[in-house]
């Protein structure tokens, strides 16, 4: 019981949970709103596409990168398979635009994979020049429009719905999308990856200490190129689950999104420098930042604060981890040692 | 006469027209303790990424296990029971030490998915091996270097090692740590493990090992017993060059101390130290890690202000509360670890040795004279023997020695009167070590002040004439280096445990 807890007060995932239920009982107090069932269904609705990319941005966080090419990606990939379909008037189920976009996220990020595995070149950079490489694709070649209408299929399938909450006192309702159930996937798939696979110990043992890695018995170069493609299906995913739940294809509405995405991730305890860093905490920083972003309306801050707070949330969260850091190091060496 | 673990034979090596190895020949018996001792850049690194299969050499044979081999592959030097432990261990920080231990289990056996109780297991099992306690969920990162050192010994013997290569592996380790780990390889050795011991580190290769195999620009010098050597031998061989071990006397002393300190201590580290410097003299300050030795050394430079006592320059009383201070008074300070805390190392030589004096070589309309300071670095890299084609290259590209010469030329570019030193030749080779004591007593004897404080016994007893012994925060006795032995320094460090060996 008090390793439990010695554990517990250790992780940094229990300090976010305390922060999350600190902010929404300041709110549920303001606003009498926050723990409403419609509230609660909109926050899970808001969380889907964020929480698809961080598992993205994570995984590549842990093996000691940081993506920033997945908004690019992603709207590359989900335009081109939108752009196709509703040329070639398909209306089938929603499958096709699916596996196409799997196909096409899978391409963009070998695209990634390759020069990442090969170069010695901060991630960082790379990704800065395939994000502009992918964008200036969709603008150049494929002259990329707004598409109002989407495949039928995909309209379906952004509008279809687990449940309906219903506001009680206002009456007003909320729809849980069919969508959460794929962040649910994603979110459990990349949690067997991660703990219970050599590859996900490898992305671990790469962002510690690459050439240790190298030297155990990890091929490196292959792990890198793998964890790009995976993230580039990852993220086609939330741009196809953002694009059929806009009901229409906005080319740049994704972009942009990199920055709060990074930020939910580092906020969960994933640190910029790699190796460290849990799924939990990915969701938790992701949740937090939502709910910062969705709820401030609920107590009547001006949105112009949002994002104020974010990057005040964000320097917090990041100076705390920095500061336990300073100290765990600062301890080690014991001044009298014998 | 059994057969060797390991024989190799006439190993040539080259690297884009450097022949880094030469006809080198190295054969190692089980359960041997076998020194390989050599200058950096003398080979040795190449030779154990030839016997571990890094490496393919480009002539010779190496045997192993009655087979011939003209070259290893990393998997075949593993699999016949050959075992670096590099000298940065290859852990991995952010992960268990569990992980840490069976994740190359795990990889050798092509595993898509790891089983956390099986990993739990074969983690338990190796460290039972060298009877190492530890917790296996604990972070590596958050170990001590010695410990670090432990859980590579453990991985290492997992896979049925005949022989460990350990790569300069006493580097950060105190001395007990070092004794503690002397005892795991006498336990290898009875088990008839191998070891190959790579050091040059004179005391401790001259204490563990059963054969020595000196090494000197790529080519084997000799391979003998340790009776058949003496510590100016080895050096001789080592470097080629002849030493003369005569004692430091200083020539000129001043009668009045240039530095004095009456009652001068910081609060957890250090209490009631009096020490005097004259001028033309090298103090020596000596004392096991953690006795406060390093913390005083940095509060004369100021970078830790005294909390109680004072401190005089030329019979003046005077504050030194921070290092601009301190360089103001005339104080200079090489510290222990240049890398973090002495240099730029992406910059180039020559801004580094004047980045402390960047001031005399401002114009009047405040732009800095770019072509007197690079005269200045270039004055200096003559000065010092620095060993570099050009002074605008990268502190980085220059060997440790070199680097600590470069330290130097920064301050003695500032024109101090008072020079302090903290362990001027941790990780420095033999030969370097000898070109700055050499400088030292130079600087000395021409009227500069000079404290080294160290833990390196010969160092301080040749080239001090002076010695203060430091344990647990004060100054316990001050020694004549010429009739003190360096065991009965080594007491005077280390003795009275009850307060030596609190834990911090």
């Amino acid at each position: 019981m008090a390793k439990l807890v010695r554990k517990l007060t250790k992780s940094n995932e229990f300090y976010l949970l305390l922060v999350i239920i600190a902010v929404s009982i300041v709110i549920q107090l303001r606003s009498g709103q926050f723990f409403s069932a419609n509230n609660l269904v909109d926050l899970a609705n808001a969380m889907v596409v964020p929480g698809i990319f961080a598992v993205g941005a994570f995984m590549v966080l842990v093996a000691g990168g940081i993506d920033v090419s997945f908004p690019a990606l992603a709207s590359l990939s989900v335009y081109a398979t939108t752009r196709v379909l509703v040329d070639a008037g398909y209306s089938g189920g929603v499958w096709l635009p699916f596996l196409l976009v799997i196909v096409v996220g899978a391409i963009l990020g070998a695209f990634n994979g390759l020069f990442t595995s090969r170069f010695v070149v901060p991630v960082l950079i790379i990704t800065l020049g395939t994000a502009s490489v992918f964008s200036g694709v969709m603008q150049g070649v494929f002259k990329s429009v707004q598409i109002p209408n989407l495949p039928q299929g995909m309209s379906d399938f952004g509008r279809s719905t687990l449940f309906v909450a219903t506001n009680p006192e206002s009456g007003l309702t909320s729809n849980m999308p069919m969508a959460f159930l794929i962040l649910v996937a994603v979110v459990a798939v990349a949690f067997v990856v991660m703990r219970y696979t050599t590859f996900g110990r490898g992305l671990y043992a790469i962002g510690g200490d690459e050439s240790a890695a190298a030297r155990a018995g990890f091929k490196v170069r292959k792990i890198k190129f793998w964890l790009f493609v995976i993230v580039g299906i990852i993220a086609s995913l939330a741009g196809l689950v953002r694009t059929s739940m806009m009901d229409q294809m906005h080319p740049t509405n994704l972009l942009g999104m990199e920055l709060m995405v990074i930020a939910a991730v580092v906020l969960g305890g994933a640190s910029i420098t790699g190796g460290t860093g849990t799924l939990t905490g990915t969701m938790l920083g992701t949740l937090l930042i939502v709910i910062v972003q969705n709820s401030m309306i609920l107590v009547g801050i001006p949105t112009f604060w949002q994002g104020f707070a974010l990057g005040t949330l964000i320097l917090v969260g990041t100076g705390i981890s920095a500061v336990q850091l300073t100290r765990s190091r600062k301890r080690a060496p014991a001044l009298v040692q014998g | 006469m059994v057969d060797n673990v390991i024989a190799v034979r006439d190993i040539g090596k080259a690297f884009a027209g450097v022949q880094a190895l030469d006809g080198i020949t190295l054969e190692i018996a089980p359960g041997e303790i076998h020194c390989l001792a050599g200058e950096n850049g003398s080979g040795k690194s190449t030779l154990i990424k030839v016997m571990s299969g890094v490496h393919a050499p480009d002539t010779g044979t190496i045997e192993l296990n009655g087979k011939t081999f003209s070259k290893l592959s990393p998997i075949e030097a593993i699999s016949n029971g050959v075992q670096v432990i590099y000298q940065d261990f290859s852990v991995f920080p952010n992960l268990t030490v569990m992980e840490n231990l069976a994740l190359n289990a795990e990889l050798a056996a092509h595993r898509t998915f790891v089983s956390w109780k099986r990993m739990r297991a074969v983690a338990e099992e190796a460290i039972a091996k060298i009877n190492f306690t530890i917790d296996l969920d604990e972070k590596v990162g958050q170990l001590s270097v010695a410990q670090k050192q432990l859980v590579a010994i453990s991985r290492a013997l997992m896979s049925d090692a005949k022989l460990i290569i350990m790569d300069e592996p006493t580097t950060a380790l105190t001395k007990r740590e070092v004794d503690a780990l002397f005892a795991i390889i006498l336990d290898l050795k009875a088990r008839g493990i191998a070891t190959l011991f790579v050091s040059h580190k004179l005391d401790e290769v001259f204490e563990i090992s059963e054969r020595f195999t000196i090494i000197r620009n790529g080519k084997s010098v000799i391979t003998c017993l340790p009776e058949e050597l003496d510590h100016a031998t080895f050096s001789h061989h080592m470097t080629g060059r002849e030493f003369d071990d005569n004692h430091f006397v200083p020539e000129h002393v001043s009668d009045e101390p240039i530095l004095e300190t009456r009652g001068l201590g910081v609060n957890g580290a250090f209490a009631d130290v009096d020490l005097t410097l004259r001028k033309g003299e090298i103090l020596g300050i000596t004392g096991l890690l953690g006795s406060g030795r390093t913390e005083l050394a940095l509060s004369l430079f100021g970078a830790k202000p005294a909390d109680s006592g004072e401190i005089l320059i030329n019979g003046e009383a005077v504050d030194v509360n921070s290092v601009r201070s301190a360089i103001a008074h005339g104080i200079g300070y090489v510290p222990e670890d240049r890398l973090t805390e002495g240099l730029f190392l992406e910059r180039s030589i020559s801004s580094n040795i004047v980045i402390s004096e960047l001031d005399s070589f401002v114009s009047k309309l405040g732009a800095l004279d770019q072509r007197k300071a690079d005269a200045e670095g270039q004055r200096w890299v003559d000065e010092l023997k620095i060993a570099t084609p050009n002074p605008a290259n990268a502190v980085n590209t220059l060997s440790g020695g070199n680097q600590q010469r470069i330290v130097l030329a920064k301050w003695l570019a500032t024109h101090p009167k008072i020079l302090i030193l903290n362990g001027p030749t941790v990780g420095v080779d033999i030969g370097s070590k000898h070109d700055i004591h050499r400088i030292l007593r130079t600087l000395a004897s021409e009227g500069l002040g000079v404290i080294i404080i160290s833990d390196d016994i010969p160092e301080v007893i040749q080239n001090c004439n002076r010695v203060m012994a430091m344990n647990a925060g004060r100054i316990v006795a001050e020694i004549d280096p010429r009739t003190t032995t360096e065991s009965e320094l080594a007491e005077l460090m280390s003795k009275d445990p009850s307060t030596v060996d609190g834990k911090g």
